[in-house]
């Protein structure tokens, strides 16, 4: 078979991967960023072409608007935190020697679990009766979800209760890319621990840091799970996410376009949320030493 | 830092991930009357049982294992020959498909989900296990083709010279002699597109609404609804829910770590 027969055997071999993508990912994006521009409410047999009619709605709502600020809150906090705390954890994890595999396997646990049982677990650990926040400290739990103050942060918690394990497993792949020698001459050379944490490893541990930023914030931002779970969005929209917003207005209200209109915000968040991660990523892969 | 000093940072850590979950299992053990005392005078598996019971969780865990395999099975049965024919036909376009893909996981599933609800309702799968399967295999392809056409790659090129001088055909190296080498990696990316596909609640509450097609976190999260707050069945269920993936993660836990990282070390 000559090299033409390959390559037309391998776009066949492509094709099929290529269409399902293009089909149930592709297309109907494109058809949300259409279907924005109209106002369709299937239950009223309501269907017509309304231009930028629903984002002019969207930009004097003040749920949205709030959906919004909920959404950015909690991808700023969550993610920072998630970072801080992966920080040591991936040390940890990069330097134990004997029960390395327990402990990683122990660590990918509230990773792997349905983002439902962590809230759902959650909910029960804050419970204001009977939940074991209530029995170590009577009072203090009462009702944390039923507060707009603090709802938002037990769904920014559970955030990082689940996904820190995950940010560490990234940046210790980081550390394990970093050459050994690099770490042992600069202690040969004298220098402390410390030093050699913010001089050497840093550093080089860039790249995996603002991986992990880019794939967290985006998974942060379409955030639906824990909030659908703990709080409903509620009380009130107090912590309700942009996903959430969406969600109601296409399923609940019935009401496609502005619900299109709503997803598609959210996606053009996402896309400026990645380009500039992907910047920052681009900026710095110069001025790293060659492998 | 000593392998002394890492332990003692991460017990906190372990302490923080684990005593939660250990507080569940103890909740799901808990005699329902007793839920008053500060501590249970003996353990029970009736909420279990409950669970299994009047929770339509049963069902709910065969629809899950039914969506979450055939899932798997379909995001492979696309990826690996699109993957192989990346890694090693010289395909024209392969690198910006790889591109898109990433591209593409990167979306908010949200933003897919009303031309998706109409698509199904137009060919009638609205409501149905494969209404979950089709969306589910393609969101995951585009993992499942980055890890396979890592792996591919990552097999000597010599393999397949020599296959095909020894006269076999593009497909027969591929099945023969590539696919058997490339099985760590497609048990890699099978793992993880089930677990993706067993978490997944957005589609799955939006696609589906017979309580008879819950998946599993759908059954989850609508909990209770019907029912005056049964915590001691809801902790129940979420163990339930929780073991299967507990058992992943624990006896796959190498294979895990490498899939869900490939990304991060090439990038």
């Amino acid at each position: 078979m000559s090299g033409t027969a390959e390559r037309r055997l391998g776009a066949a071999l492509v094709a099929p991967a290529g269409a399902a993508l293009a089909v149930v990912a592709l297309f109907p994006l494109v058809a949300t960023a259409w279907l924005s521009l109209r106002h369709r409410v299937p239950v009223l047999g309501q269907d017509r072409f309304v231009g930028l009619a629903n984002y002019r709605a969207l930009a004097a709502d003040a749920r949205f608007w709030g959906a919004l600020e909920n959404t950015a809150y909690f991808t700023a906090l969550a993610v920072t935190l998630e970072l801080l705390l992966a920080v040591p954890l991936a040390l940890a994890l990069h330097h134990v020697s004997r029960g390395r595999e327990a402990l990683r396997a122990a660590v990918l646990v509230p990773w792997i679990l349905p983002t439902v049982v962590a809230a759902k677990l959650w909910a029960l650990l804050l419970q204001p009766d009977l939940g074991l926040v209530a029995r170590l400290w009577p009072g203090g739990a009462a009702a944390v979800l039923a507060r707009p103050a603090l709802a938002l942060h037990a769904a920014i918690l559970v955030d990082v209760w689940k996904t820190t394990p995950f940010v560490a497993l990234l940046l210790l792949a980081g550390l394990q890319s970093i050459p050994e020698d690099l770490a042992r001459a600069a202690r040969v050379d004298g220098a402390s621990p410390l030093r050699t944490f913010r001089s050497i490893t840093l550093p080089l541990l860039r790249p995996a840091v603002l991986l992990a930023l880019l794939f967290r914030s985006l998974d942060a931002f379409r955030v639906f799970d824990v909030v659908f779970v703990l709080t409903g969005g509620g009380p009130g929209h107090t912590t309700e996410p942009l996903s959430l917003y969406a969600y109601k207005t296409l399923l609940r209200a019935g009401s496609f376009g502005l619900g299109a209109a709503i997803s598609l915000v959210t996606f053009l968040c996402v896309v400026a949320i990645g380009l500039a991660w992907l910047r920052a990523l681009g900026e710095r892969s110069p001025r790293e030493p060659p492998p | 830092m000593s392998p002394r000093t890492a332990w003692a940072v991460a017990v906190p850590y372990l302490a923080f991930f684990l005593l939660p979950l250990g507080w569940l299992a103890l909740t799901s053990l808990w005699p329902d009357a007793e839920l008053a005392r500060p501590l249970p005078s003996h353990l029970t598996l009736a909420n279990h049982v409950a669970a299994l019971e009047d929770g339509g969780l049963a069902r709910a865990v065969a629809n899950s294992l039914l969506v979450s395999g055939a899932t798997a099975a379909l995001a492979l049965a696309l990826a690996a020959p699109a993957a192989f024919a990346i890694a090693r036909l010289g395909v024209r376009g392969g690198r910006a498909l790889l591109g898109v893909a990433l591209a593409i996981s990167m979306f908010p599933p949200i933003a897919t989900a009303a031309p998706l609800y109409g698509a199904l309702r137009a060919i009638r799968l609205l409501d149905t296990l494969p209404a979950l399967i089709l969306p589910y295999a393609s969101f995951s392809l585009p993992l499942a083709l980055w890890l396979l056409t890592g792996t591919f790659r990552a097999l000597p090129a010599e393999l397949y010279r020599a296959a095909r001088v020894d006269g076999c055909t593009p497909l027969g190296a591929f099945r023969r002699v590539l696919l058997p080498l490339a099985a760590p990696g497609v048990a890699t990316a099978g793992l993880l597109v089930f677990v993706f596909a067993w978490n997944e609640l957005l589609f799955a509450v939006t696609f589906v609404t017979s309580p008879a097609r819950r998946t599993v976190p759908v059954a989850l999260a609508l909990f209770g609804g019907e029912f005056r707050d049964p915590w001691v069945v809801l902790a129940a269920a979420s163990t339930l829910a929780t073991v299967p993936v507990i058992a992943v993660a624990v006896l796959f836990q190498r294979r895990v770590v490498a899939g869900l990282t490939a990304g991060a070390v090439k990038g």
